[in-house]
């Protein structure tokens, strides 16, 4: 099914986030669904213009606290009552006000670490290799230049049309990115 | 009426107005100025001294280390009765700098603080090095150092566990995490950045170098929809982790029974003298980096005047914890206690006593003044002064209170030996070494953050520019 000769998208080039938010509005209009930003900073409008999905991400970090805070309670509580109880003056084993400060590092370094990794894991990286690379003017988007990409899995892809259309939005430039 | 507030308004429009960027940046000018300065090629004679003279003071901390190690930490000065000399000086010196970096960071960050952008990258770097330098002393305090892993929890043939009841194997938690954390926090605020190095870098050597570590950013929208979400979920787990830190280090002393430890104002009188120092090591390092690299237009006025005044309010809480140890000296009505703060006053550490005093609360009061907090080498001069004073504080607490104890013929003076400060001042080298080889191969201010900070300005200045709203 795949056509070897397919190229991976185009790629347009804006030069702020109004007009790509303005590009990405009318590219969603047009019907085009396989379509993504790239920006050199973090814009909400873009975000917001692309219609992302609400990430579940932040759940992910819950869990990751919620398990280092149990994990360290319980570590704490099995070592003191069960594999290594001390008498210290009388004190009871389970003395659990004292096993607190612990607790929460170890909750707060289990959802750190799911908040690291997680992001890293849904963004799909590390990715060494991204058919975005090969276009070298893509190198701007982290610098100063807002890119739209509609990628060809799109079904409504077709080279010239599609290209045709995103040079109708007003692009500094449309790029062809190889496959 | 109208025309006052007008008056008020054209003020704060005069051009030239100090901000947190000097005007007339784009995103491609803060992009390249940053990225010039670790992508330019050779190194700089300035650089080339500055680390040389760093590393002599790792090489000393490598024979002091050696020797600690090899004979043992009878070459420290540490006796009966003073068994925490300057490595828990040092260490509580050491941590109480790192904290403001995770400070800036994330606090400034959930409390929208746009100045803390150009510092926050330099300062998390500090704090990483900082941590790593404390987290050295207890370790080594422990004499025998190849053993250190018997402080975690893991089964072992001894069939022993840690005593999780001690606030010491709590520092162990909380250090260990408050490095880890602050380690992710500067690594993924890095991410983007790495990026815009690799597509910038002419060597191969650097697009691989930087290439591999931004690990494929491509800057997508749904990559920093999720980016901004960890960065902010970290920025509010770091914000109570920087709090606990310093309250642990603090219960180590105030949960023990010795005489002027024993005090329920410790944990917070050391998260204030943490964030004190820190800010003064930041700015102490802030000075001399803007004016090597021509930074002036990133780190303006305007964030030297703001951790100033920092300085100023977290100074008044540590002077403030001075006062409240001698009133609890007092209140208690404990001979010992009374004994301790008059001995502090009085007794042979008399100077450095009132050294601390005249550096951490006379010092800063001319932080008052605006002209003070504008006058960069004055400004440069106190933040050293604050961090001497700093260095002392926690020297007067370990040392004073341990000298004197309840029984007259348990007395004793402590000394640091040449191994001791050869290990302090080899710290500092290994510190500045690292922050040295930092500044030239990672960018010193987070690129990313500040293009998000032009299009902020250049939006607001847009807002201005049009008919303002008329005063209803």
């Amino acid at each position: 099914m795949t056509n070897p000769a397919k190229p991976y998208g185009l790629l347009a080039e804006f030069k702020d986030a109004p007009a790509l938010c303005e590009a990405i509005r009318r590219t969603r209009a047009e019907g085009y669904r396989q379509i993504e930003a790239y920006t050199p900073f973090p814009v909400e409008a873009v975000e917001e213009a692309l219609e992302l999905p609400q990430t579940r991400f932040p759940l992910v970090v819950l869990t990751g606290g919620i398990i280092g805070g149990i994990c360290g309670y319980l570590l704490q509580f099995w070592v003191a009552t069960i594999a290594y109880p001390l008498n210290v003056g009388g004190r009871p084993y389970h003395s659990w006000p004292m096993f607190l400060p612990i607790t929460f590092e170890m909750t707060v370094l289990g959802a750190a670490l799911s908040a690291v990794f997680g992001m890293l894991a849904l963004n799909g990286l590390p990715m060494p290799y991204h058919p975005l690379f090969n276009v070298e003017r893509f190198g701007l988007a982290s610098r100063s230049r807002f890119f739209l990409s509609v990628q060809s899995r799109d079904p409504k892809f077709d080279l010239e049309p599609t290209r045709a259309f995103l040079a109708s939005l007003e692009p500094r430039r449309v790029l062809e990115v190889p496959a | 009426m109208t025309s006052e507030l007008q008056q008020h308004e054209a003020a704060d429009d005069v051009p030239g107005e100090i901000g947190v960027l000097a005007p007339g940046h784009t995103y491609g000018t803060v992009t390249d100025k940053i990225s010039s300065i670790v992508l330019r090629r050779g190194v700089q004679r300035g650089w080339l001294f500055g680390f040389s003279v760093a590393l002599m003071g790792f090489l000393l901390l490598q024979g002091a280390l050696g020797a600690t190690i090899y004979f043992g930490l009878g070459l420290w000065g540490i006796n009966a009765p003073v068994g925490w000399g300057l490595a828990i000086v040092n260490f509580v010196w050491w941590v109480g700098i790192g904290h403001a970096g995770t400070l800036i960071s994330a606090v400034l960050l959930l409390l929208h603080q746009d100045w803390r952008t150009s510092i926050n990258r330099f300062a998390e770097a500090m704090t990483l090095f900082a941590v790593a330098n404390a987290g050295l002393f207890p370790v080594l305090h422990l004499g025998r150092i190849w053993v250190f892993y018997w402080l975690f929890p893991y089964p072992n043939t001894m069939a022993i566990w840690p005593q999780f009841r001690s606030p010491l194997m709590w520092d162990v938690f909380a250090v260990s995490t408050y490095a880890t954390v602050s380690f992710l926090f500067w690594f993924v605020g890095l991410i983007p950045d790495l990026a815009t190095l690799r597509d910038r870098s002419q060597s191969k050597v650097g697009q691989f170098f930087y290439g591999a570590l931004a690990m494929g950013w491509r800057g997508s929208a749904t990559h920093w929809y999720r980016y901004r979400t960890a960065y902010l979920l970290l920025a509010g787990l770091a914000t109570p982790l920087v709090v606990s830190v310093h309250t642990i280090v603090g219960l180590d002393f105030a949960s023990s029974i010795i005489p002027g430890w024993h005090s329920t104002i410790f944990p917070p009188y050391f998260v204030a003298g943490a964030i004190y120092s820190g800010f003064a090591m930041v700015v102490t390092l802030c000075i001399p980096l803007r004016w090597a690299y021509g930074l002036e237009d990133f780190i303006t006025m305007k964030h030297l005047d703001n951790m100033a005044k920092v300085i100023l309010a977290t100074g008044l809480i540590v002077g403030y914890g001075y006062g409240m140890e001698v009133f609890f000296g007092w209140y208690s009505a404990n001979e010992y206690e009374k004994y301790l703060v008059l001995n502090r006053a009085i007794g042979p550490y008399w100077p450095f006593y009132w050294a601390l005093i005249v550096c951490n609360v006379l010092t800063p009061i001319a932080l008052w003044f605006p002209q003070v907090r504008r006058n960069i080498p004055l400004l440069f001069v106190i933040s050293i002064i604050v961090n001497i004073g700093m260095w002392l504080e926690r020297f007067v607490i370990v040392v004073t209170s341990l000298h004197r104890d309840y029984l007259p013929s348990s007395w004793g003076m402590y000394v640091p030996t040449k191994v001791d400060w050869s290990l302090y001042i080899g710290t500092l080298g290994f510190f500045l070494s690292l922050l040295f080889l930092f500044i030239r191969i990672l960018p010193v201010i987070s690129i990313f953050e500040m293009r998000e900070l032009v299009a902020k300005t250049s939006e607001e200045e847009a807002a201005h520019g049009h008919a303002p709203e008329p005063t209803a």
